[in-house]
């Protein structure tokens, strides 16, 4: 029973990971819609592009990690 | 439906999705002590020989009109370079060999791991975790060397309104310490679970022939999750090289933090 409610668990926290793309697509999306605005301005910014897109997708390696260690440490 | 299920268990389903992350000897069967030669040693070493082929043969003609191991030294050179400059400042490019051993280890071992039937050194916690520790102590006695006691105020918002900083020193000081976590599992996370996923549709293929027998079901199944292995590798290799860039790109951040830390 145990087990198997680890189970669950590791896929509740799959759903964290489905969010975390949320969080990226919304970067990615802001950072379009800025660079279409104004062009000139979107090559400088691919490095701040790049560091808010793995900060956002630290939280969901995060659940993902915590998906792992149930399905494989607890 | 379901028994073909279970009987594809019994016949094609014979590894598991994380059985390539699996550390053995690589000179016999022996057990694993502190020097044992694993396969991780001898791909994490095929990593630095590649790194150190790559870059002692692009740069020992030195030519004017670069061959193509030049082109690529020079570019990735170039690529670093200007990457430390815009992001830690002028005055970090004195860590510019640190960044750019990292990167090109990283790359190296990110791209080896993607050859079928090899080992990813970099899916292991135990290599990313120790390349981000690394990090964290240089950037922090960086720090206090550069800056002294002053390299506090990273911790003390002076912008903020003098109510609330007690509790962003909080906050900031929690960040600081997650920061190692978050880099290496980053990097770990991402690469395991890209070569974990392409091993399920892997196992998905195998349902083509359940028992020897060939199934209906496999027909649709098995060429679908070819098409997705081959699209996913695809999207491996972009992630193999993005995960670097990111590592060294969140290092000159760090290291931008140490240097200018009221900033």
């Amino acid at each position: 029973m145990e087990g198997q409610l680890a189970h669950i668990g590791a896929g509740l926290a799959g759903l964290g990971t489905g969010l975390a793309a949320l969080g990226v697509g919304n970067v990615a999306a802001n950072y379009l819609a800025g660079a279409l605005r104004n062009p000139s301005a979107a090559a400088s910014q691919t490095a701040t592009l790049f560091i808010g897109i793995a900060f956002a997708e630290a939280l969901g390696i995060f659940s993902f990690l915590v998906a792992l260690l149930l399905m494989f440490a607890v | 439906m379901a028994s073909e299920a279970h009987g594809a268990e019994e016949g094609g389903l014979t590894f598991h999705p994380m059985d390539q992350f699996q550390l053995e000897s690589f000179f016999g069967d022996g057990p694993i002590g502190m020097f044992t030669i694993t396969n991780a040693t001898v791909w994490m070493a095929l990593a630095i020989v590649c790194v150190v082929a790559m870059m002692v043969f692009g740069s020992s003609r030195r030519a004017i009109v670069p061959s193509r191991a030049q082109s690529v030294a020079e570019l990735a050179y170039g690529f670093i370079y200007k990457m430390v400059e815009d992001v830690a400042g002028k005055d970090a490019v004195k860590f510019f060999p640190y960044i750019m051993t990292l990167f090109m280890f990283i790359v190296f071992a990110n791209f080896l791991g993607l050859i079928p039937m090899s080992f990813t050194t970099t899916s292991h916690f135990a290599v990313t975790v120790v390349l981000a520790l690394l990090v964290f102590v240089t950037v922090t006695v960086v720090g206090f060397v550069k800056n002294g006691a002053s390299f506090l105020a990273l911790f003390w918002v002076s912008s903020a309104p003098l109510a609330l900083r007690p509790v962003l020193a909080v906050i900031e000081i929690i960040s600081y310490f997650v920061r190692p976590v978050s880099h290496s599992i980053r990097l770990a996370g991402n690469v395991m679970a890209g070569h974990a996923v392409i091993k399920v549709f892997a196992a998905f293929a195998a349902a083509l022939v359940v028992n020897e027998i060939p199934t209906a079901v496999g027909a649709i199944v098995t060429p679908l999750s070819i098409l997705g292995i081959t699209a996913l590798y695809a999207l491996e290799v972009l992630v193999a090289f993005i995960q670097a860039y990111v590592f060294a790109i969140l290092t000159c951040v760090y290291l931008r933090d140490a240097l200018h830390p009221s900033h």
